[in-house]
């Protein structure tokens, strides 16, 4: 039994690895995303275009300014004179941002009163603005304490930023490209192996072979497995050597995680594929649960935004769990709990798919 | 009527059947963007209200209790008070809570006392998610300044000299991040739909050989390409208008601009994304090989480098420059601009020629592939 499943396995392996375009697609997009991707993925906010409407003519308003233009989150942009012109460098995206500091802002300044001074956020990009304000907030105290270095604000917070102490995005995004990536590929290539069969015909003639069903899903599911850990590795490669992301956890813990993880890729795919009758409904049918499994699994918005109902539907996307054991085996040592906690829902989906999959192969030589 | 166009006439004929025979080509036009506005309209969110935050008071006294209340009324915090400095760093560790803020047994005291100020707060963010860290930040700090301005009102003191900041969100003044996201999800549909449209269902073509017997049709290359573009058209025209109807009506974003300005957008775009799609499938004639380009072009593209999400502003100048290769970017913020602003045409006028010469360009390469593809 376990030489015609061997002989299943290879038979899978050489059709996969026979075709040059096929080949490619396993092996180079995946690291072209990681470069880009990488890069694209961030949340930062720095260079932000600023128009300055300046009505004070005195010393003080340019010191203010100063500690904009000294800010790496900010870029001048052409000032402003009037109100229409502050509304045109909004509309048109010339400016993100538009700062008004009002007449005789320097003799309040320098005689001890407050002025105010607005500043008017594009808030289309909701929270590029709200970071905005906040930097605004910060260069204004420290203009503030510059003034009047005598008088301490009254509290002070310290800031630690664990984990990821610079605030790098990348950081972030790559342990979660491992895993979105490695899912695409197994899903795919799981779905067509069988839907390809199907469409060709050689799927009835698998099935007057002496294989069981049972040996037929294992033939069919080992080849994607290897074909996710695979897409997996070559990202993780990808983000230690030309990231130079650390690695804290452990890294036969987490390949035996991914190996789990794979394991409901290649169950979505095979289930998938046992109800369509072609190829291309099956791949229709990975992009229709994919694409919604990555969204709401966290990977670029967390879970704890998202409304009630989606964060019950996350529970039943494994992509949710290996995001955490991921993220956690880069940046920490990943407590044995929470591994543990992360991998039995996977487990259980990736047994329900696969016993799904195999119940309907069998119902279909029935 | 000339033969011409009895036989453009006949190859509509057999894509709209072709269309109704196989659902595949409804289910791309019609449940995919269904499906995909509804789980990322809802699922995709960046606005944090209630995060979580772990506060251990070692304290107790007084003066505290006022900040107690400022955390607690926080609409975008929800505060754990923690026992202890053990229990909120379990909590942290296990990820139930973004941050722990601890106020030390002195702080009262040197809060009492203003010779002995900055009291000083601590307060640690799990940064694994930067953007959710900086924002956690920034709540945080936000309830300070609201207690600071209440003790300021009670005890009658003058906030002193110095600026005052005054921040007015224009366009978007909820700041609703579904605002900004929804429009920018209308373009990952529409780059997805178009592309797969042609993609999947060309490649099937050439895969089964119909593609050729086609080519050996009295019907010009043109006609073919033209006949195929312009039935997926319509379908993909029907896709953008169920997507606009979905923005306005569940998720309710304003839509400022005008309709027959978002249709002109829109119709530029699928041209270019169909053409692509028949771009893919030429050059694959494989199934598995054209969803994956499709996906590596289309999807991903739309959602990192177009803006919709991430920023282009804030990704390194190679990147940058690269965005402009994908219409995806001119897309996407046409239709940020037309839901969120209006008829802004200073924004309009050059993203829509970057997307018409896009689609031409595109078109043109198709024309030239499938040529080539035949000897």
């Amino acid at each position: 039994m376990l030489a015609r499943v061997i002989a299943l396995i290879i038979k899978e392996l050489i059709s996969l690895w026979a075709d040059k375009k096929t080949r490619y697609v396993i092996l180079i997009p995946p690291l072209i995303q990681v470069i880009i991707f990488a890069n694209a993925a961030t949340y930062d906010v720095w260079r932000v275009p600023i128009s300055v409407w300046n009505e004070d003519l005195g010393s003080q308003s340019a010191e203010y300014i100063r500690g904009f233009s000294y800010s790496p989150a900010f870029a001048p942009a052409p000032d402003v004179f009037s109100p229409a012109q502050a509304r045109q460098v909004l509309e048109s995206k010339t400016a993100a941002a538009v700062l008004h500091i009002p007449q005789n802002f320097s003799a309040y300044m320098l005689s001890g009163r407050a002025a105010h001074v607005q500043l008017l956020i594009d808030a289309r990009r909701s929270n590029t603005a709200l970071l905005i304000g906040n930097y605004a907030a910060e260069i204004t105290a420290a203009y503030a304490a510059r003034l009047n270095p005598a008088a301490a604000p009254p509290v002070d917070i310290e800031l630690t930023n664990l984990l990821n102490p610079s605030l790098e995005s990348q950081w972030f995004i790559l342990p979660g490209l491992v895993v979105i990536l490695s899912l695409i590929m197994t899903t795919l290539v799981s779905a067509l192996s069988l839907a390809r069969e199907k469409e060709l015909g050689t799927f009835e003639q698998m099935l007057v072979t002496p294989l069981r069903p049972a040996e037929i899903m294992l033939g069919k599911a080992v080849p994607p497995l290897i074909v996710g850990l695979l897409e997996a590795n070559i990202v993780l490669l990808a983000a230690l050597i030309l990231f130079r992301l650390p690695f804290k956890g452990n890294l036969p813990v987490l390949e035996l995680c991914l190996a789990v993880y794979s394991l409901t890729g290649v169950g979505l795919g095979l289930a998938l594929s046992s109800f369509t009758r072609t190829q291309q409904q099956a791949i229709l049918g990975a992009f229709v649960f994919i694409a919604p499994a990555i969204v709401i699994s966290g990977y670029a918005t967390p879970v704890d935004n998202m409304p009630r109902a989606v964060q019950l539907l996350s529970l039943i996307d494994p992509i949710r769990y290996m995001l955490v054991i991921s993220r956690g085996m880069f940046l920490e040592n990943l407590p044995a709990s929470v591994v543990v906690a992360q991998s039995w829902p996977m487990l259980l989906i990736a047994a329900v798919l696969l016993s799904g999959a195999t119940l309907m192969v069998r119902r279909s030589i029935s | 009527m000339s033969p011409r166009v009895q036989r453009l006439r006949g190859l509509v004929r057999k894509e709209v059947l072709q269309i109704l025979r196989d659902p595949s080509a409804l289910l791309i036009a019609f449940l995919l963007p269904f499906i995909l506005l509804i789980i990322n309209g809802f699922g995709m969110s960046l606005d944090a209200h209630r995060m979580k935050l772990a506060a251990v008071v070692e304290a107790g006294a007084a003066p505290t209790r006022a900040i107690e209340q400022a955390l607690d009324a926080s609409p975008y915090l929800s505060v754990y008070w923690a026992p202890s400095g053990q229990a909120a760093r379990r909590a942290l560790d296990t990820g139930e809570v973004r941050g722990i803020l601890t106020l030390r047994q002195d702080f009262a005291q040197k809060l009492e006392r203003q010779a002995r100020w900055p009291a000083v707060a601590q307060l640690a963010v799990n940064a694994t998610d930067p953007n959710t860290a900086r924002l956690l930040q920034g709540y945080v700090t936000g309830a300070f300044i609201v207690w600071l301005q209440d003790v300021a009102k009670e005890r009658n003191l003058s906030t002193g000299g110095g600026p005052v900041l005054e921040t007015r969100f224009w366009y978007n003044p909820e700041l609703r991040s579904t605002d900004f996201i929804v429009p920018g999800v209308i373009a990952m549909v529409m780059s997805m739909t178009g592309t797969l449209l042609t993609a999947l269902i060309v490649a099937r073509e050439w895969e089964r050989g119909t593609m050729e017997s086609m080519l050996a049709s009295p019907a010009g290359m043109a006609e073919l390409v033209g006949a195929k573009l312009g039935t997926y058209f319509v379908l993909g025209m029907g896709s953008m208008a169920m997507s606009v109807l979905i923005t306005v009506f569940v998720f309710g974003v304003p839509l400022h601009g005008g309709l027959g300005a978002l249709a002109a957008t829109a119709a530029l775009f699928l041209v270019f994304a169909l053409a692509q799609g028949l771009f893919i499938s030429t050059l694959a004639r494989n199934q598995f090989v054209a969803a994956q380009l499709a996906f590596i072009t289309t999807m991903m593209p739309a959602i990192m480098l177009s803006g919709m999400l991430f920023d282009i502003a804030s990704m390194p100048r190679w990147l940058q420059l690269l965005t402009y290769v994908f219409p995806a970017r001119y897309f996407v913020a046409a239709v940020q601009t037309l839901f969120l602003a209006g008829n802004i045409w200073s924004v309009l006028i050059p993203n829509l020629c970057g997307l018409a010469i896009a689609a031409a360009l595109t078109v043109a390469a198709t024309l030239a592939i499938t040529h080539r593809r035949l000897d």
